[in-house]
């Protein structure tokens, strides 16, 4: 402790720069990662903008606010800013400000770089969102961009669209790097692997998926670049190409993809629930390997979002097996985390309230994951409401109540005050029904037989979609919520201590709140 | 939202629950017509009570330790962190679950890829944006189209009770019989499904894929595309009518006897009012989705047809471009969707409607001429 | 060994293994190709036929077996032929090579080049239907105005498996017009 108190003493001659270009030119982990959560919080309500459009539209039967190629430009976009500009520069912001704090490192460990794959951002979604406004419309072919709906069939503003996603994965690759080099090279003595928080964990196993998947990604776009204005044929069939190939080149990325997502939230409830159930958590070991198991799984089950192309018969065994043994390692993971609230000494924070719903509504989604794989079924829910339902459940509890979760622990010692509780209650309560109420219902419509990117539906789906729209709106509109608490505590508010919580274990808890500028200078010493 | 719709919310959340009962909120899969539907069903069902039973077993324990230990009863924190006995135990149950699970999958999955020695082979051609059937052993082809009007989409008139799950010309399969579907698309991939009969296939452009299915029960059954396919996947249904053998026998002679009859109008003499009549109705169908039924379009994708230069140049290249479709835009070339009459009739409908007073007409001979050119 | 190495220099090694592992798997989406088209051609898959049948027909002593083929015919979008199957469909014995035609047309004013892509039902099948001679092994060029007869010759393998009955060989014509060498000059 008093090493930590020295360095900060040391340092203060070189703490932020004014100005603009402080965040312009910084190259501190801390202000990175705060400029990827601002980032990533203003594309998520560019996406739910998105998505409430969606809503609208489908809040009666009928075509009224949207037309058609409008509804496809909004059900695109809305998915490919969540995933690419939400969720994914979320984790790398919690990634950027906790790694270094977790493992003891002053800072990442390419930091010139950190600036540039963040700054990278701004201009792919900047470029991405331009294409909206170009003539013939933005992409319109789903964020899964199959081709020849995406190729052949596509408006002019796909090469933008090509050349953003290329952007958004170099900006990912970077991050992972770096994330990977701060892991191996920067732990403080005595941090061993299995010592680490499970939150470096996941993160150190989603930095591998992502430098493993994204050249993939690319590679894709790039095939489609060639097949649009090089007159080559991976995706035509006139030319010796195969349409399929598109989506087995795809999943191969977006499976994986979808653990980068899923991942990260692991590390964050792992940290947050002990902490409020004061209690260690139950199974480290096991949980460590539940997460290196759920990514290698991840690259043999990608044809199961594939089963209707008409795969032979023994692809589709082997791709519903593989995907039913997922269920495995999930479930590994969330008997631990019930185990470690098992006679715990709880209370109910705003963190702790996201993180249970976290897993509870997390394992719904798991359920209806595990349903989805037994390829005879998935023929009936493949493309419905029921697979909307499902992706959202795991995304939205998963992904995106994480990142709540985690930025309501955290806050207080990046800003060094508290957050009001109570408005982080009403935040979290308004965030849950909102939720459920609009994507439960998706479970039935998709059952009943809603296919899913339709601008207009059949009239027995109509009570089901209203209750949806509600839903969302009301999910929608609570987000401005969270900025005021956010914009309240940085603020001011009651003091931080550096522990902050009373069950809070880790690095992290060891520095005062606010974190100084430069973290460890000196490397802590791990009992 | 509407008042009467405000309150029945309270309601309809405290269906949400119990919605299984509820006989007119179709809340679950259906078990559809055929045996394969009825097997999918039946996993279904399975799964979701073993992940129910799962899921109170876990958040049982879960609400227990809230409810139970919590700091502010008091609780004492237990310091346990591992147990690996537990540990095998919650891993090797759950294997055991997933095998149970894969065997009857399985089974039901090996009875879906049989599709043969069927009774009827029916080609499914997938288009941007409508269905085409051909009955490869009865030499009968048609397109299905969406049959619900533009004012009921766009709210100007009441919607129908199969408000957009309606075509002008359902698929006639007949009942207790294997039928194959033979898959594929004209264009982008469309995915043909119809849940009663527990049928989904991709069609994909250059390739065929094979389903099948065996409806028990006489009916009409609806369904949708279901792979995104531009701009109207929205607006293709399915319609299948499963009639009784004689029936479909009927059907498929009468079938025949129309295209005949089709045969011999092109050769009829038609007036220009007759053919406007008809050409209103083709546009509706076949044009109207794109180029609006105003004539307006949908600029830059979709160019408007009131005032445009084809549409008031010279005829040939007028029809041209209907027949043979624009080398780099949606257009599509009709030749083989649509026949002589109406080409002829919607040519000359575009040529004369929304003040596009040409006074020119094309008939269906002059169409003929140009086809085999 | 980690100790006497300098940090800068242990991050740079991180970082050139890192971009190798890109680059890697940026050249395997690539591969991904190739290997599919083999994983195709061996398992059928999407009914992918095979390339020309070179070799030997081997037809076992004494199998008298018969298979009923369908052919189905497709014009893609875009494309004006009129293209169809001369026969509906043929019985044919097992290792019997067949002759059958193809009628295209090209009713338009222009000279087209059109390329026809096979497809069998069911894809199990694929690998047994054997093509000495196909149309669609070339381009088919067609002045305006021009029809032909295209001819395809073909057998089934004995080794075909015993449930399979009927084969559907698919062709969908699509116009290469744009993109054949030949008409690009």
């Amino acid at each position: 402790m008093s090493a930590v108190i020295e360095s900060d003493h040391h340092d203060h001659h070189h703490g932020p720069a004014k100005g603009l270009m402080r965040w312009v030119l910084t190259t501190n982990h801390k202000d990175i990662g705060s400029m990827y959560l601002w980032f990533s919080f203003i594309m998520f309500l560019i996406g739910g903008t998105m998505a409430l459009i969606i809503r609208a539209e489908l809040f009666e039967p009928g075509m009224q606010i949207v037309k058609p190629e409008f509804f496809n430009q909004m059900t695109t976009m809305h998915g490919l800013i969540m995933v690419f500009g939400a969720v994914m520069p979320a984790f790398v912001g919690l990634a950027n400000w906790l790694i270094p704090m977790m493992v003891g490192a002053p800072d990442m460990a390419l930091p010139r770089m950190n600036n540039w794959s963040f700054w990278i951002l701004p201009f792919a979604f900047g470029l991405l969102l331009s294409t909206l406004f170009m003539d013939g419309g933005g992409p319109n072919f789903g964020w899964t961009f199959y081709a020849p709906l995406s190729t052949t069939y596509a408006p002019p503003s796909v090469t933008f669209f090509i050349f953003a996603v290329h952007m958004m994965g170099v900006s990912s690759i970077m991050g992972a790097i770096n994330v990977i080099a701060t892991i191996l090279n920067l732990r403080a003595p005595g941090m061993t692997y299995m010592k680490m928080p499970l939150f470096v964990w996941t993160w150190l196993i989603t930095a591998f998926l992502l430098i493993a998947v994204m050249p993939v990604l690319a590679g894709v776009v790039t095939m489609m670049l060639m097949d649009i204005h090089f007159g080559t044929s991976f995706f035509n069939a006139e030319g010796g190409g195969d349409p399929v190939l598109f989506q087995h080149v795809f999943w191969f990325f977006g499976h994986p993809e979808v653990y980068i997502m899923i991942l990260p939230a692991f590390g964050i409830a792992s940290a947050i629930i002990p902490t409020f159930s004061r209690k260690p958590l139950f199974g480290y070991p096991s949980m460590v390997y539940a997460t290196a198991s759920i990514a290698i799984l991840s690259f043999i089950v990608w044809a199961h979002h594939m089963f209707t192309v008409g795969l032979p018969l023994a692809g589709e065994l082997f791709f519903m097996y593989a995907t039913m043994l997922i269920a495995v390692p999930t479930g590994v993971k969330i008997f631990n985390w019930v185990a470690t609230m098992f006679r715990g000494s709880l209370t109910f924070e705003t963190p702790m309230l996201f993180s249970i719903a976290f897993v509870i509504l997390f394992t719904i989604g798991g359920f209806s994951g595990l349903m989805l794989a037994i390829a005879p079924v998935d023929f009936q829910y493949h493309d419905t409401y029921f697979v909307v339902a499902h992706f959202h459940y795991v995304l939205v509890p998963g992904a995106i109540f994480s990142i709540f979760a985690a930025a309501y622990f955290w806050l207080p010692k990046w800003t060094g005050h508290m957050y009001n509780e109570t408005l982080g209650k009403v935040h979290f309560w308004m965030s849950f029904i909102g939720l459920n109420l609009t994507f439960f219902p998706m479970h039935f419509v998709g059952l009943a037989g809603m296919p899913r990117r339709i601008p207009d539906y059949a009239l027995q789906f109509a009570d089901f979609n209203q209750i949806s729209s509600v839903g969302a709106f009301i999910f929608g509109t609570t987000q401005l919520l969270f900025l005021f608490i956010v914009i309240q505590c940085i603020r001011g508010g009651k003091k931080a201590s550096a522990q902050v919580w009373e069950g809070a274990d880790g690095l992290e808890w060891t520095l005062p709140s606010p974190a100084p500028y430069h973290s460890f200078a000196q490397p802590p010493v791990i009992k | 939202m509407k008042p009467s719709k405000l309150l029945r919310l309270p309601a309809v959340l405290a269906c949400l629950g119990v919605a299984s009962a509820h006989a007119a909120w179709q809340t679950n899969l259906t078990p559809g017509v055929t045996e394969v539907g009825e097997s999918v069903y039946q996993l279904h069902m399975i799964i979701f009570w073993i992940c129910v039973a799962i899921g109170v077993v876990v958040f049982g324990v879960m609400f227990w330790s809230i409810i139970n230990h919590r700091k502010s009863k008091g609780a004492k924190p237990a310091q346990f962190h591992e147990s690996t006995t537990v540990e095998i135990l919650w891993t090797i149950i759950p294997f055991v679950i997933l095998i149970a699970m894969a065997v009857p999958a399985t089974g039901t999955l090996i009875k879906m890829y049989d599709a043969s020695d069927a009774a009827v082979d029916i080609k499914v051609t997938g288009y941007q944006w409508k269905w085409k059937y051909d009955y490869l052993n009865e030499e009968v082809g048609f397109f299905s189209n969406l049959s619900t009007s533009q004012d009921q989409i766009y709210n100007r008139d009441e919607k129908g009770e199969n408000y957009l799950l309606e075509v002008d010309e359902p698929l006639v399969i007949p009942v207790g019989k294997k039928v194959r579907f033979l898959v594929t698309a004209n264009d982008v991939i469309h995915s043909w499904w119809v849940p009663d009969l527990a049928v989904k296939r991709d069609a994909i452009p250059g390739f065929v894929n094979e389903a099948w299915t065996q409806a028990e029960k006489v009916g009409v059954y609806r369904g949708q595309c279901a792979e995104l396919c531009g701009k109207d996947h929205g607006f293709m249904p399915i319609v299948v009518k499963v009639v009784s053998e004689p029936e479909y026998k009927e059907w498929v002679l009468a079938k025949q006897e129309v295209a005949r009859q089709e045969y011999e109008l092109k050769n009829k003499e038609w007036t220009l009012d007759e053919l406007m009549t008809r050409g209103e109705k083709t546009y509706g169908t076949y044009c109207a989705g794109c180029h609006q039924p105003d004539g307006a379009g949908l600029p830059p994708a979709f160019p408007a047809l009131k005032g445009s230069q084809i549409a008031k140049g010279p005829i040939e290249s007028h029809a041209d471009i209907v027949l043979h479709g624009k080398a780099g835009t949606a257009m599509q070339a009709f030749a083989s969707q649509l026949n002589e009459v109406d080409i002829a009739a919607v040519v000359t409908y575009e040529r004369n409607a929304w003040g596009n007073s040409m006074g020119d007409m094309l008939t269906p001979q002059q169409v003929a001429a140009m086809k085999n050119k | 060994m980690k100790g006497s190495e300098s940090l800068q220099a242990r991050h740079r090694r991180v970082l050139l293994r890192a971009l190798l592992v890109v680059g890697s798997m940026f050249c395997f989406g690539f591969a991904l190709v190739p290997i599919y088209d083999v994983f195709c051609k061996v398992t059928g898959l999407n009914g992918k036929t095979q390339d020309r049948f070179v070799g030997v027909i081997d037809v076992p002593e004494g199998v008298e077996r018969s298979v009923r083929v369908q052919f189905i015919t497709q014009t893609n979008a875009g494309m004006p032929w009129e293209f169809r199957p001369v026969l509906r469909e043929v019985s044919v014995a097992v290792g019997q090579p067949t002759d059958v035609e193809f009628y295209a047309a090209n009713p338009t004013t222009i000279n087209m080049v059109a390329q026809a892509v096979p497809s069998v039902s069911p894809s199990e099948g694929a690998a047994f239907l054997q093509k000495t001679e196909c149309f669609c092994f070339q381009h088919q060029p067609l002045k305006a105005g021009e029809e032909t007869h295209m001819k395809l010759r073909f057998f089934v393998d004995a080794n075909l498996p015993d449930h399979i009955h009927t084969l559907t060989l698919s062709y969908t014509l699509f116009d290469i017009t744009d993109r054949d060498p030949k008409t690009k000059s």
